[in-house]
């Protein structure tokens, strides 16, 4: 066995996708305890090769990738097949996997065939000094309480990240090693039919790639027009909690939240928002927080830098005045 | 068509309140229901059932307090229900689950297992997909639609975030709901009477299934994780709150933005 870690990146339609060179970025600041041990991004598609130095500029120190027309969509079975082969000759100590709606198919089906554990929607990764364990850091209970997972005496241990959480490096030119690996597929490995594809058209961009986040709760009602103002005079999006989804209000794609997306922008406006942990544990990584709400106990002041007591509907479109004025 | 959904009684999460002297999970009086997922899975197989007169199976792996959880789905319509239940279960992470599960799946015989996507007390999502792994079957997680089409194979729409696909699955093969899929019906006052009066729910312990899981791979034995340690959510230093009027909120609010140099 090595002691290198694996990330199992992802690319939709042979574009790389985000988490995983945030993993890959993660996987750099933990090999740092592990001398002369290596990052080694996994990568599977159909023509997916060129992608390839992109993953080492990102700090992979090895890509390994198997390109072949069975991959051409994710289904479950091609995928961990391959997956299962290249563990089995890398055999590292670590694998990393992005916890997409791909990766939350695709990581617990690898780790049941390859019998070893799974720590999933890890916020927290880190080595313990004494043991050189992964310690795997996820909350529980609705974000209630945070427990620390570890796997033993089975390896590789293998944790699932949400999109947003760890923090890619700056890409830079770098030369590393890259290997073309070959997997047999038989006919009877593709179990499913992918009858046909739609992609959902977004009003919205994804808000976990958003500098600037307007997010409306409760508290708002229906109306989040000022909030949408906001988020433009400012260059943002609109983002919700559960309660406005839950509301018809606000689209899922917008929800922040433990069952929704973790955010982590540099600016987040929770308006009309309570608080509850459900939803701070989405969004309390981000840089700065303003909290508007009228309740002055609303638990959601804990977590702002700022807090506002007041209401958004008289607040908001005196700030986007006060802000157009400063333009 | 035999179903068999597979159901978990968890904590209402959105009651849970910690304690805000020692930071613990008050759990006294927090309410026990059916995972959400896993109504919308029991639905599903329901909807089956009514279209094509399928034989639906509701299962479990608790204490036996999920009994209540399991009375339920029969009140619901499900027409069996088994409690995979034993002290040698205990302490099971999800892989150590999805092999009980599925050694009392295969000793039940099914044709499509249904599950939801994930518990809201656990959040993995990683159960249905190892139970999937367990009996060597093909699976569609994220469905949100699923329709029967012909012989034994089923159409189920599967959502990405970015897009969704239509896919044809074959049976025996295992699905998991998103709350999206339905909305569950309720309880008949028939159904909950029967489910208390006629129909029973059976005990599957592990001496039921030794046939089928080797005991080194239940229970806390047969978990490669382990829960280390686990504490409250740090809570960051608390910034300022201002009651003041809009004008000054206003002030305070771009006076910041500018420190920040978003302005």
């Amino acid at each position: 066995m090595t002691e290198n870690i694996l990330v199992i990146c992802e690319q939709r339609d042979g574009k790389l996708q985000k988490v995983s060179t945030e993993l890959i970025g993660k996987a750099r600041q933990l090999i740092e305890k592990k001398q002369g041990q290596k990052v080694v991004a996994l990568l599977m598609g159909d023509k997916i090769a060129g992608l390839a130095q992109d993953l080492v500029n990102h700090g992979a120190d090895k890509v390994v990738y198997v390109d072949n027309p069975a991959l051409k969509d994710y289904m479950t079975e091609t995928y961990t097949k391959a997956a299962c082969a290249v563990l089995k000759s890398e055999n590292p100590d670590m694998v990393l996997v992005g916890a997409s709606s791909i990766g939350r198919d695709l990581a617990p089906r690898i780790a049941a065939r390859i019998k070893t554990g799974l720590t999933a929607d890890c916020t927290t990764l880190e080595i313990d000094d004494e043991t050189g364990e992964l310690l795997m850091t996820r909350p529980a209970f609705g974000g209630n309480i945070m427990a620390t997972i570890i796997c033993p005496d089975h390896r590789p241990q293998m944790a699932t990240v949400r999109p947003g959480v760890m923090v890619a490096l700056n890409p830079e030119q770098k030369t590393g090693e890259i290997v073309d690996f070959a997997v047999d597929f038989a006919p009877e490995d593709t179990n499913v039919e992918i009858l046909e594809t739609t992609m959902i058209t977004k009003e919205s961009k994804d808000i976990t790639q958003a500098a600037i986040l307007v997010s409306g709760g409760r508290g708002v009602g229906a109306n989040f027009a000022p909030l949408k103002e906001l988020a433009d005079v400012l260059g943002g999006e609109i983002a919700a909690s559960r309660a406005s989804v839950d509301a018809g209000t606000a689209h899922k794609d917008m929800q922040v939240g433990q069952t929704g997306k973790t955010v982590r922008p540099e600016v987040y406006f929770a308006c009309g928002i309570s608080g509850a942990v459900q939803h701070t544990a989405g969004m309390e990584e981000a840089a700065l927080i303003f909290a508007i709400n009228k309740d002055t106990t609303a638990p959601i002041f804990d977590v702002a830098d700022v807090g506002i007591v007041g209401d958004v509907h008289k607040i908001l479109p005196k700030l986007v005045n006060r802000i157009r004025n400063e333009k | 068509m035999k179903i068999i959904v597979c159901i978990k009684q968890v904590p209402d999460t959105n009651e849970v309140r910690l304690d805000p002297k020692t930071g613990t999970l008050i759990r006294d009086g927090v309410p026990s229901i059916i995972n959400p997922d896993d109504m919308c899975g029991i639905e599903a197989a329901l909807q089956l059932k009514d279209q094509y007169g399928c034989h639906v199976t509701a299962i479990t792996m608790g204490p036996p307090q999920a009994d209540v959880a399991l009375r339920e789905a029969l009140a619901m319509g499900c027409d069996e229900a088994y409690l995979v239940s034993d002290r040698a279960f205990g302490g099971a992470d999800t892989w150590a689950t999805s092999s009980t599960l599925a050694a009392a799946i295969k000793k039940l015989g099914y044709d499509l297992i249904i599950t939801g996507r994930q518990a809201i007390d656990g959040d993995t999502a990683q159960v249905g997909p190892q139970i999937a792994e367990h009996l060597g079957i093909p699976q569609v997680t994220y469905a949100q639609n699923i329709e029967k089409t012909e012989g034994n194979a089923l159409i189920v729409q599967r959502q990405y975030e970015d897009r969704y696909q239509k896919i044809k699955i074959t049976c025996p093969a295992l699905i998991t709901a998103l709350s999206s899929l339905n909305s569950p019906r309720y309880m008949s006052v028939a159904g909950v009477v029967s489910a208390y009066d006629t129909k029973e729910v059976k005990l599957l312990t592990f001496e039921d299934l030794k046939d089928h899981v080797a005991e080194e791979n239940i229970g806390l034995k047969g978990s490669p994780t382990k829960v280390k340690k686990s504490f409250p959510k740090q809570v960051k230093a608390q910034g300022v709150k201002h009651e003041v009027d809009e004008d000054e909120a206003v002030e305070i609010i771009v006076k910041k933005l500018k420190e920040h140099f978003v302005l």
